[in-house]
């Protein structure tokens, strides 16, 4: 490939900003309390990794990467779905989204 | 030709499928319809093998271009077992010896059955019963035709369980289930000595095929004692428990709790002679032991006139039958330790004739006097029980030996073996001709008490059994009759009574009578027939009307009187010897230092460890998510740390590992 982009982004770059990406969300998962943000944490994880995804399927010419891009895109509509229906109705439930004050399972 | 050996157990087990699974939905015409048609099928089978099993010119009833086979005839059905060297089949055999069984087996099975269908017509249990009756016919006839000593002890097995089954039949009565128990148990004791047998023939001859065992020993005719003797005792000690003979006899008296007819088949006419089959069976290995074969002639008469004294002091009628049918199995184990085979085989013939007649007679009597089976209050019941008395009358002179009844012909042929197997053979001889005289008078005693004198009892519900029982009754004392006349054949201007013993002679052999003669054997014959009718006599004076000679004995001999009345206390003595102190160790040993200290400590100990654990670990479930994904958190970590830290090398590591990581 001799275009613009991949000659002159190099590959680490991609991939810093995957690991940062992916750190942010890590980190906002586990301070977070809101639920809902605790959920876009996760998103944002989720496209940390479709960023690595792509830039090795563009850096080794393949395209199974782009592929699983399209199933982690997909899984994680069905799952925003399913996640804020819940989100829906625990807060009817409890009316109330901190995630300090969801713990009924506990023994 | 063909023959369907396997179709002679299939019948019955078939019969008992049926009736155990669907008997409670059938009707009872149904249930009867298949009972009965299942043991009749088999002694239909049975009895065509019989007429085709002997090829002409031998057989002049079969025309001579009809199929025929020769014995010994042999089927395999399956291969079993098959380990390096050992093969073992489901492999039936057919010859004389299980011809005879087979005949007796499903013959007499076939006429209690149907007897059974009068005696138990209003019992509730009536399709369970015919079941287990099926089932044992299944067991016994596998048991006789088995080919090997494993298939034989399948046999051996199922006809214990079946007993077991019957004997408990009224299962509600707490003695009757007990008696069911003691049976199983006891006879376990002897199945030890079968499996130790079986054990030891395998390594010893590497095979259990009963031919094959014969052909290894007829390969070595030197080989005697040492191995063969312990093979013999330890069969001896099988034969021993399912044959109730001394010390395991036990069991059987107390088995007349079962229904009566079952009492007739199975503990008096087949099943209880399956010890002396099996001895019969393996004579080739008792023949190459003489001393296993004397300690079954001693216990063969120890157990013949022990049992016949206790039969003087009994008054169940059932229990007199009982111990008759022990001292009656003790001359057939003195038969065999004579190697007298074919006599002992042609004594279970005819007891299983006489025995049956007599126990289904007994049950006639019990059935009309409404359950009462004391002999004390029976009496004069000739006049009212006419076909009953004329039965018993013939089992009585049977079982006693009087000319031309069944018994005497058997009887003799056991005590005339003996008596020519020199010095010792006179002493067993002896002990056979008391035993005889004892059980005349215990016979004529019964048959005195119960038929003859005046009514004791209340005699109102007296009646006449149906002819489903009367039928049989009927059968049975025809063949008690004429039983022993299969064995007499012309010679030479005169009888001969050897022919039932040449017709087993090919499978068991025939001893040469060294220093025997007709006129000896007409001169032992007259003895005992002397010796019974004296029993007559005594047992008359007896217990004649308003005698009071047994009342004057008792008084003068209270010691001995006490004893046979008690049965010399051998239950008392097994109580306190066997049964007590395994109890003991059981409740104490077993119960309280194995299971309750050790097997409790340690299932204590594990449960505890795990308790333990989940107490401490609970905490980790703290119910918020955010604990959770930060150990989620942590785990990857950890996982990413193991996988992309080069362990091992310098530390810390050049950042030229995250390079490689990335591909390059």
């Amino acid at each position: 490939m001799n275009s613009f982009w991949a000659q002159d982004v190099p590959l680490s770059w991609y991939l810093m900003l995957s690991a940062v990406l992916f750190s942010l969300g890590v980190v906002g998962f586990l301070i977070k309390r809101n639920l809902i943000t605790m959920f876009m944490s996760i998103e944002l994880m989720l496209n940390a990794v479709n960023l690595s995804f792509v830039t090795f399927a563009q850096q080794w010419h393949a395209v199974k990467g782009q592929i699983f891009v399209f199933f982690v895109m997909m899984v994680a509509a069905a799952e925003a779905a399913v996640g804020l229906a819940i989100i829906i109705a625990v807060f009817r439930a409890r009316a109330t989204l901190a995630v300090d004050r969801i713990d009924l399972m506990k023994l | 030709m063909n023959v369907y050996l396997w179709l002679i157990p299939l019948l019955p087990f078939a019969g008992f499928l049926i009736n155990g699974i669907l008997g409670r939905r059938l009707p009872k015409w149904l249930v009867t319809t298949v009972a009965l048609l299942a043991p009749l099928g088999s002694f239909l089978v049975v009895f065509v093998t019989f007429k085709f099993s002997i090829p002409q010119p031998e057989n002049p009833h079969i025309p001579y271009n009809w199929p025929c086979f020769s014995l010994p005839y042999s089927e395999s059905l399956d291969q079993w077992i098959s380990a390096g060297q050992l093969h073992i089949d489901f492999r039936f055999v057919l010859d004389q010896l299980s011809l005879v069984m087979l005949l007796v087996v499903t013959g007499v099975g076939f006429l209690i059955h149907v007897y059974s269908v009068g005696y138990m017509k209003d019992d509730e249990g009536y399709s369970r019963y015919f079941s287990y009756l099926n089932l044992f016919l299944f067991f016994m006839t596998v048991l006789v035709l088995a080919g090997n000593a494993l298939v034989m002890f399948i046999g051996w097995e199922g006809v214990g369980l079946a007993s077991y089954l019957l004997i408990g039949f009224y299962f509600q009565k707490k003695s009757a289930a007990d008696a069911g128990k003691k049976a199983f148990i006891v006879n376990r004791i002897g199945d030890v000595g079968f499996l130790i047998a079986m054990f030891l023939l395998v390594a010893n001859f590497g095979t259990l095929t009963f031919s094959e065992i014969a052909t290894k020993l007829g390969q070595d005719p030197g080989w005697t004692g040492g191995v063969v003797t312990v093979i013999g005792l330890c069969l001896l000690l099988g034969a021993a428990g399912k044959s109730a003979q001394l010390p395991l006899y036990i069991w059987l008296p107390d088995a007349m709790e079962g229904p009566t007819p079952v009492s007739a088949l199975i503990h008096a006419a087949t099943m209880v002679t399956a010890g002396v089959y099996m001895i019969a069976r393996m004579h080739v290995l008792f023949n190459h032991s003489p001393f296993a074969l004397g300690v079954v002639a001693t216990v063969g008469a120890a157990t013949a006139i022990f049992a016949a004294t206790i039969a003087l002091a009994q008054n169940d009628i059932k229990r007199v039958l009982a111990y008759s049918t022990i001292s009656q199995l003790g001359y057939m184990f003195m038969a065999c330790g004579v190697a007298a085979y074919s006599a002992a085989i042609f004594h279970l013939m005819t007891h299983a004739f006489f025995k049956a007649l007599l126990f289904l007679a007994a049950g006639a009597v019990i059935h009309s006097l409404g359950g009462e089976q004391d002999l004390r209050k029976m009496g004069g019941l000739w006049k009212k029980l006419p076909v009953t008395f004329a039965v018993t009358t013939v089992g009585v002179l049977a079982i006693a030996g009087f000319p031309p009844f069944a018994g005497f012909f058997s009887k003799d042929a056991i005590l005339y073996a003996a008596f020519l197997q020199g010095p010792n053979g006179r002493l067993l001889w002896a002990v056979g001709v008391v035993t005889a005289l004892l059980t005349s008078f215990y016979m004529f005693r019964l048959w005195t008490m119960a038929f003859m004198g005046k009514p004791r009892g209340d005699d109102a519900v007296l009646h006449e059994s149906p002819w489903s029982m009367r039928g049989p009754l009927l059968i049975l004392a025809l063949l008690s009759v004429c039983g022993g006349w299969i064995g007499i054949e012309r010679a030479g201007g005169w009888l001969n009574m050897e022919r039932f013993t040449g017709f087993l002679a090919p499978v068991v052999g025939a001893r040469g009578a060294e220093g025997g003669s007709a006129q000896l054997e007409l001169t032992l014959s007259a003895v005992a027939v002397g010796v019974a009718l004296v029993g007559w006599l005594l047992a008359y004076l007896f217990y004649r009307e308003r005698s009071t000679i047994p009342a004057r004995v008792a008084g003068a001999l209270p010691h001995s009187y006490k004893l046979l009345a008690n049965k010399y206390y051998v239950d008392e003595l097994y109580g306190a010897a066997v049964v007590k102190p395994l109890l003991g160790v059981s409740r104490y040993f077993l119960g309280w230092v194995v299971e309750v200290a050790l097997l409790g400590g340690i299932a204590s100990l594990l449960a505890g460890g795990a308790r333990f654990a989940g107490a401490i670990l609970q905490y980790w479930q703290s119910g918020n998510l955010r604990s959770y994904a930060a150990w989620l958190t942590a785990g990857a970590a950890a996982v990413l740390l193991f996988l992309l830290v080069p362990w091992g090398t310098v530390w810390p590591p050049s950042m030229e590992f995250l390079w490689k990581a990335t591909g390059h």
